[in-house]
């Protein structure tokens, strides 16, 4: 579903991603962790082609992110995408967020777009909040109506770039719980996040990045239980232990 | 000294004064719209990362920022018929003027703006599948707006006052109607003391208005 092969990036003559070259299956669900800096948000960000990159190749459902060619606002369409800081657009209601792309990128009526954003809003715990402005709703409210704004597109995959960092603690757990339900209904998922406890739940593979290098690429049982890089042993002691 | 004033000539030229008003009014409010529709594109043009238009943006702002409104008014004077090839009439020449040379300030105001709009914004406008001009209009467009309000406001404030430079051409604004008066009467302290007055209390006015909006969006 997504390839990545060879990509590089460099930022003037900082290099923040080396050689990256992965996979995600479909139905698969993929945590990338690794110390800040190390180019996991970069990375992601490649996927949807929200950065560009210098060298190597992204495929998405065989689509090249980074062709020239490649219609890149409809190869998004289809791509959900969650954000450190939720990103609802302040200046329209809860609902008219999870409605605006349906009605303008995809087209569909009023109508259809109104039942799919209350049916999702719904899904997400907060049916009652429609008609708030996002600013009136708090940090783990926001993340759901975030996630309901990228599943009212139908994506084919999601993309969570530290969903849950900018939160405070006591809101996280609403936010791992749609997507641990996400992720058991089957869709396919690539989560950069240091949570641990949900890679242990729900991940199949486990990617760990330091310095703009994938340095671990590998199940998430190999990653819990047998030996790991040195680095990566260093970067789950800290967020471990304390 | 006071009783020699006669304010009854102002009371008396109410009628004109409140014509060349309208004049200034309509002046400043389709120099304001033209200078924000055409700063809005400029603004666009120079955030654009194809070089040679937003060079030609940043040169155009850069040429009339450089240059004295006044002279700007004069020389579309005298040019405006020229390029038409008919006399237009003084104030269309100089609402052109204005509309050109506002939108130069508009253009920074609202590059300003929508630069203040968090990039991650835009990412996820551009993440749900939205065109660039898709994601201008809904996402980014709407926000900067809201957070230009104040001073697109105070800028209008000073178009208000920099229309009375159309003296300078004689288009019959209200300095201009009342600079007639005052002529004709032979009562100029108390025609431009009426005048001072008016200006006065409209700008006042207007600038508390944006200080009040801007503790609102304050809090």
């Amino acid at each position: 579903m997504i390839e990545l092969q060879g990509v590089s990036k460099w930022y003037g003559d900082f290099q923040v991603l080396d050689d990256c070259s992965t996979k995600v299956s479909k139905g698969e669900v993929v945590v990338v962790c690794g110390p800040s800096g190390s180019g996991k948000s970069t990375l992601i960000k490649c996927v949807n082609g929200l950065e560009p990159f210098q060298k190597g190749i992204i495929t998405v459902n065989g689509t090249s992110v980074g062709d020239k060619a490649t219609n890149l606002p409809k190869l998004r369409s289809h791509i959900g995408m969650v954000f450190q800081n939720f990103e609802l657009f302040p200046h329209i209601s809860v609902v008219e967020n999870i409605k605006l792309a349906q009605l303008k990128v995809l087209g569909r009526g009023d109508g259809e777009a109104t039942e799919k954003a209350r049916s999702l809003l719904e899904r997400v715990g907060l049916a009652d909040q429609a008609d708030k402005f996002p600013a009136q709703l708090s940090g783990g409210q926001q993340q759901r109506v975030a996630i309901g704004r990228a599943l009212a597109m139908d994506p084919i995959a999601m993309l969570f770039d530290e969903p849950t960092s900018a939160l405070d603690p006591e809101m996280i757990n609403e936010v791992l719980d749609v997507m641990v339900e996400l992720a058991k209904e089957g869709m396919t998922m690539m989560v950069v996040t240091h949570e641990m406890g949900f890679a242990h739940r729900v991940a199949h593979r486990v990617i760990f990045m330091d310095e703009g290098r994938i340095e671990e690429d590998c199940t998430k049982d190999e990653f819990f239980n047998e030996s790991r890089g040195e680095r990566a042993q260093t970067f789950l002691s800290k967020i471990l232990h304390h | 000294m006071f009783t020699e004033f006669d304010w009854q000539v102002v009371f008396n030229s109410v009628p004109q004064l409140w014509k060349g008003m309208q004049i200034t009014l309509m002046l400043t409010v389709l120099a304001i719209v033209g200078g924000i529709v055409l700063g809005t594109c400029l603004a666009l043009l120079r955030l654009t990362p194809f070089k040679p238009l937003s060079f030609v943006a940043g040169s155009y702002v850069n040429f009339f920022r450089s240059m004295p409104l006044i002279l700007v008014i004069f020389w579309f004077y005298f040019l405006v018929p020229i390029i038409v090839g008919r006399p237009v009439g003084g104030f269309y020449s100089v609402l052109i003027a204005f509309v050109l040379f506002e939108a130069a300030y508009y253009c920074e105001i609202i590059r300003a703006g929508i630069q203040s709009v968090r990039k991650d914004q835009a990412f996820a406008g551009q993440a749900l599948g939205f065109t660039y001009r898709q994601n201008m209009h809904y996402v980014v467009l709407p926000q900067a707006f809201r957070n230009m309000v104040p001073i697109l406001l105070t800028q209008a404030i000073i178009l208000f006052q920099d229309t009375s430079l159309v003296y300078v051409v004689g288009v019959k604004d209200f300095l201009v109607s009342a600079d007639l008066i005052a002529n004709r009467e032979n009562r100029l302290i108390e025609m431009f003391t009426v005048v001072a007055g008016v200006y006065f209390v409209l700008c006042l006015t207007g600038s508390m208005f944006v200080k009040k909006l801007q503790r609102k969006y304050a809090l």
